[in-house]
């Protein structure tokens, strides 16, 4: 349908997926239909605590709007939304409180380490610094930079975008998931 | 400040029995930072306040006793990482004062350039988010969009937006060129009216002020004794400023005025940044125009002739005897740092930012204590906040423009 | 006339004598050391006196030397007199053996959280301080770690490699 817009036509539209199309109905399996919703309507977490909440800040302006890629609505509670992303340094004694977080998310849920410090521990290799989240909760998607420019931080969660519409749904249930957890002794 | 007791009995006539205890955790809403409040409220009001701090301890101060002096510059970037480039030129004004360097003038006013372009967007953040806080998005995406010019005036000079690590010991690592100083126009032209404009949507909006002012106040005096500095203690208004005090960097070549507040509430700290973004507009403008003035060789200075401190540029090192000794000299610490003690300040975003420094002879120093004013103004909150509601609050710590990083350090 | 860093030493001299010693300028700032218990008295007498006025306390942090045996660790004081613009600054040596100083939040607020901070990192006990407990270090810990015997890594970690910092043990650079 031509849009009433004078610049902004060369849109990226989502494609639907592969189907067996009839009259009036289309056939496709859960997995597709259920990863193209969740991926381009992702609510995401920013965990900021430095440098790197700043770069945030700049990519949530109109800029370099993230929103554009479904993230619109911004949560602060853990309990509404999908994606955790963590940037900023994170302190031995914030660990504790990042863990808490991360348990009171509801499945699925992903998880974004921004930045170096965050990815592992960056240019801070000092006693009171956690080397990498990883140390206390399962990553799915690193970016790397002190701090990554905005356009690292799309790239970043574009590559998230990808990971959850290729997700299988039967994922969460399975023994691999249930080992990583419990590697993290996570319930 | 005595030990906290939660769940205190309240004298009869309050709104409960005992208070309830609510953690302002250290998760924020709106990235302020990592910082937590343990608040006593009867009903909607404070009653008393605990902080801790240290969410995001780093341990500048140690591992700067591990580094060379010229790699201290990317830690001190990660203090006040809104305004990191006037953390570099203090540190590195700091490290001349020990050795004694003497800068050449157009340094200096490049040096002013850069960090009157922090403070500007240091006081942008602060302000867009005290507006954000009362409910205003819009001014904050509105000015972002500025703040994302000076970024790119910092990346034509240095190649980073906001770690910039910009400028060495001794000046800077190489001349401006054309297109920074074209951008340094733009910005200059283009940002007054966005500066009004933002201005318009809060100084005489009658939410705003409802919500700003009257909260948050305090005394003159107390906040002397408090250890203020910065816009906040001259929002109280006592006009110390280091810039003016104990000029560093040629400050008093230049000619602006310093706002000061009256009663030290929200709505006057808001307006002493809105000030002194002004005034910062007219000093970039001044120390624009003088660096103009410099012709032929004179406007190729952008380092001091301190061979023993700066590196030399890398074709020299590659052809000449000399600089390749001072190279090598440089990088293996063999050069004579004197050992002595110095302590000297910058006005940061937030006020004075110092740096003690003790050096004993060799390349990494013997102690660095960053004088951070972020930490020693934020004691001062529980008194801040003390029998006022919840969601004003709220607005004194962000118009408070405490920045963890320069906070725990 | 404004004052300098002559009057000033002499102002202290008359009133404690000999208890002032290593007086020195470095960069232009009076800088002198004052035995441990006259702390609060000096303090006190640079804020009360009319020509002297040392109202601001600039800054507040310790050094450690290990090398001074009886007298580790420094406090140091960065005073500023606002109105004459200019500043002073004095030290108090403590042992580690027994590393008390008065606490200086009775005339400064601001001392409060600087000396939990000496604290934290140095283990000097301020004596009086109304809340003396670690401010910036996780509470559980239980050495002081910017004393110059403790390293700045933490030693539990796996996935760094000391070697590939020169800090390793195999080649004995470090």
């Amino acid at each position: 349908m031509e849009r009433p817009v004078r610049f902004n036509t060369n849109v990226k539209q989502v494609e639907a997926p592969a189907s067996f199309m009839g009259d009036g109905f289309m056939a496709t399996s859960f997995d597709k239909v259920i990863g193209l919703a969740r991926q381009n309507s992702l609510w995401p977490l920013p965990f900021a605590t430095s440098c790197c909440g700043i770069e945030f800040m700049a990519t949530m302006a109109s800029h370099y709007d993230l929103s554009r890629f479904g993230a619109e609505r911004l949560g602060f509670s853990p309990r509404q939304c999908d994606l955790l992303m963590v940037m900023g340094t994170i302190a031995k004694k914030m660990g504790p409180i990042l863990r808490q977080v991360y348990l009171q998310m509801a499945e699925p849920r992903w998880v974004m380490a921004v930045g170096a410090c965050a990815s592992s521990g960056g240019i801070f290799d000092t006693y009171s610094v956690l080397q990498g989240i990883d140390q206390v909760i399962p990553v799915d998607v690193y970016v790397p930079g002190c701090p990554p420019r905005p356009e690292a931080i799309i790239d970043g969660f574009i590559q998230i975008q990808s990971l959850v519409g290729s997700e299988s749904l039967r994922r969460r249930n399975g023994e691999r998931y249930k080992a990583l957890m419990d590697s993290y002794a996570i319930q | 400040m005595s030990l906290p007791e939660y769940h205190v009995k309240l004298p009869d006539g309050s709104i409960e029995k005992q208070t309830t205890t609510l953690n302002l955790g250290p998760t924020h809403p709106a990235t302020h930072g990592v910082f937590q409040n343990i608040l006593e409220l009867d009903g909607e009001r404070i009653v008393s306040a605990e902080q801790t701090v240290g969410y995001i301890h780093r341990a500048f101060e140690k591992i700067a006793e591990r580094r060379p002096l010229y790699q201290i510059t990317p830690l001190t970037d990660r203090l006040n990482y809104c305004s990191s480039p006037i953390n570099n030129m203090g540190w590195h004004t700091t490290c001349e004062k020990l050795m004694g360097i003497k800068m050449p003038k157009r340094v200096d006013y490049l040096r002013v350039i850069i960090m009157e372009l922090a403070r500007i967007s240091d006081h942008l953040i602060c302000n867009s988010v005290v507006g954000v806080d009362t409910g205003a998005f819009t001014g904050f995406l509105y000015v972002m969009q500025y703040r994302e010019l000076i970024y790119e005036i910092y990346e034509e000079i240095c190649g980073s937006r906001l770690t910039t690590n910009i400028g060495r010991i001794g000046g800077f690592e190489r001349n401006f060129n054309d297109i920074a100083f074209r951008k340094i126009e733009k910005f200059l032209v283009e940002y007054p009216k966005v500066l009004k404009e933002f201005e318009n949507l809060f100084s005489r909006n009658r939410i705003f002020m409802e919500r700003t002012q009257g909260i948050g106040g305090i005394d003159g005096q107390r906040a002397l004794n408090y250890g203020f500095t910065g816009p906040n203690l001259r929002a109280a208004g006592i006009d110390y400023d280091v810039r003016v005090h104990k000029p560093y960097s040629s400050y008093e070549d230049f000619d602006f005025t310093i706002p000061v507040g009256k009663t030290g509430d929200c709505y006057d700290r808001f307006l002493v940044r809105n000030q002194e973004m002004y005034q910062s507009l007219k000093i970039i403008e001044q120390a624009y125009r003088k660096v103009q003035e410099f012709k032929g060789t004179d406007a190729d200075v952008f380092h001091a002739d301190a061979p023993e401190y700066y590196l030399p540029a890398k074709e020299d090192v590659y052809t000449k005897m000399e600089a390749l000794i001072y190279h090598f000299k440089i990088v293996m610490g063999e050069t004579n740092i004197p050992a002595g003690e110095v302590y000297h300040s910058v006005e940061g975003g937030n006020g004075e930012l110092g740096f003690y420094l003790i050096t004993d002879g060799g390349r990494s120093p013997y102690r660095l204590h960053f004088r951070r004013p972020c930490f020693i103004y934020y004691q001062a909150y529980s008194e801040l906040t003390k029998g006022s509601m919840l969601s004003d609050a709220i607005i004194t710590m962000s118009s408070l423009n405490l920045i963890a990083g320069e906070m725990d350090g | 006339m404004p004052l300098t860093n002559q009057q000033i030493i002499e102002r202290l001299t008359e009133k404690f004598g000999q208890d002032i010693f290593d007086i020195h300028e470095p960069y232009g700032l009076l800088t002198f050391t004052i035995t441990k218990d006259l702390n609060l008295k000096v303090l006190r007498f640079l804020y009360d006196e009319p020509d002297l006025g040392f109202t601001f306390l600039t800054d507040l942090c310790a050094v450690h030397y290990p090398d001074n045996v009886g007298k580790e660790l420094a406090v140091v004081y960065h005073l500023h007199n606002l109105v004459e613009n200019i500043r002073v600054r004095f030290k108090v040596f403590a042992g580690t053996e027994q590393p008390d100083v008065f606490t200086a939040t009775g005339i400064f607020e601001s001392a409060n959280w600087q000396e939990r901070e000496t604290y934290d990192f140095y283990g000097v006990n301020f004596v009086g301080h109304p809340n003396l407990k670690r401010i910036l270090n996780v509470d559980e810990m239980d050495y002081f770690p910017l004393r110059k015997e403790f390293p700045l890594e933490d030693q539990t970690r796996t996935d760094k490699d000391d070697e590939m910092f020169g800090r390793g043990n195999l080649i004995g650079l470090n």
